[in-house]
């Protein structure tokens, strides 16, 4: 591996903003600051948007927002020739855990809650406190920001499931599973989650430290 | 440390290359193929060049083309249960939402596990082609090249994969499950679009487009 010759010491390292400079986030081109558009990608060119953070909450709150119904309603609709039943996302996990499936309810429970709630909280943290002291440094919440942009598309997960059940058990009267409401607003959260964190401006994380003076502490 | 007062002229800035994830500025250096240059402060890799990069990405492509038209219309898995049979193909699986608001989600999950896929090929193979034949760039390459990027978190045929795997735990007990064709395709389309994913640098294709050979 090899690195860069950088703009400063490895302890040091300079931003783009501090020296004049917007960097086109697409191609990593630098331009003079005040530059509306990268010449080099055409990609829009912003130092620091200050509505990064407005959309960020905007998209947060609709996540949350539409992943209340998400649990709520039900998930599958499953019919055998003696019931139907619906089972929503904890009731399913509770149902498997009832009939001895430890492994997969706490799979289902895993992927299904805890992820998505732990995206909910780390978003809200991460915005949080760009304002706020804390114990936390740059580099960790970097590495919470980086989980959560690479998390955000795997819960999509549970959708496609639910579409292959659907499409997959249809066996006329012996037995047939259908996608419940709350496929609809799970999708709908998990999109919103994905748009929240792609809001999220990460060079920011990096500012606040400089603003405070404090010295890297990473390296 | 070096000093910063010739930064002002456009000639300086071709020489620097900044972090996209913490704005650090590094003085650029290409590093050799095989070795990557990093991002000393949060560490994302930056450049990594690779040999004959372009016509990997591209064989890869054309591959991945066709696993994605194939394995969308050929059968894909099928059930089995005291005589009922059932096999759906990936595009039955992406429409399976179909009451009301549903068909939206239908849309969506058609889009997210085949057409944005399909489309990052497609864009992949019209701004490569030209670049690694050492053409003059195509026409639009580099909005196409942007487009691409853009929809790299909205392609989620890998995630499918791995849905299907969770979806055939599920019913495994339920009913005899048989693999179409198409699912032994669309596993080896995953792994295909991860190493397609991780051969390419973006800095590299920036670049040549950027300075396109003119003979």
């Amino acid at each position: 591996m090899v690195s860069m010759v950088s703009s400063g010491t490895s302890q040091n390292v300079v931003s783009a903003r501090d020296i004049g400079i917007v960097a086109c986030r697409r191609c990593t081109k630098a331009w003079p600051l005040g530059t509306d558009t990268c010449g080099r990608c055409g990609h829009r060119l912003v130092s620091r948007d200050p509505l990064s953070l407005q959309r960020v909450w905007a998209f947060w709150i609709m996540g949350v927002i539409c992943y209340i119904p998400a649990n709520l309603y039900p998930m599958l609709r499953t019919q055998t020739v003696l019931q139907v039943d619906e089972s929503t996302i904890i009731g399913g996990a509770v149902d498997l855990a009832h009939y001895g499936n430890y492994g997969v309810a706490a799979i289902i429970l895993f992927a299904s809650v805890v992820i998505p709630l732990g995206k909910f909280w780390a978003i809200a943290f991460l915005a949080i406190t760009l304002k706020r002291h804390t114990a936390l440094s740059k580099g960790l919440r970097q590495v919470i920001y980086e989980v959560v942009e690479y998390i955000g598309r795997w819960s999509m997960i549970d959708i496609f499931v639910v579409a292959i059940l659907s499409a997959l058990v249809q066996l006329k009267t012996l037995a047939s599973i259908n996608p419940g409401m709350a496929s609809f607003f799970f999708a709908l959260s998990v999109i919103f989650t994905m748009l929240s964190a792609q809001a999220f401006d990460s060079r920011m994380i990096w500012d606040i430290q400089t603003n405070r003076g404090e010295a890297d502490r990473d390296e | 440390m070096r000093d910063f007062a010739d930064i002002g002229t456009e000639g300086a800035l071709d020489h620097l290359i900044v972090c996209p994830q913490c704005d650090a500025v590094y003085r650029f250096k290409k590093p050799a193929n095989g070795e990557r240059a990093t991002c000393q402060r949060c560490h994302k890799v930056l450049i990594a060049p690779r040999r004959n990069a372009g016509l990997q990405i591209i064989a890869v492509a054309f591959a991945v083309l066709f696993l994605i038209a194939g394995a969308a219309v050929f059968p894909f898995l099928t059930i089995d249960a005291a005589g009922n049979r059932n096999a759906v193909s990936i595009l039955d699986a992406a429409l399976a939402f179909t009451d009301g608001p549903m068909i939206v989600l239908s849309l969506t999950t058609a889009a997210l596990i085949i057409f944005i896929p399909m489309l990052r090929v497609l864009l992949t193979l019209y701004v490569l082609i030209p670049v690694v034949l050492d053409r003059p760039a195509a026409r639009h390459a580099i909005p196409a090249f942007r487009l691409s990027e853009a929809l790299r978190p909205w392609s989620m045929a890998e995630i499918f994969a791995i849905g299907c795997a969770v979806a055939l735990v599920k019913v495994a007990d339920l009913a005899q499950l048989g693999f179409g064709p198409a699912f032994w395709m669309f596993g080896i389309l995953v792994v295909l679009v991860i190493a397609q994913d991780s051969f390419m640098c973006k800095w590299s294709v920036w670049y040549r487009l950027e300075h396109p050979k003119t003979s």
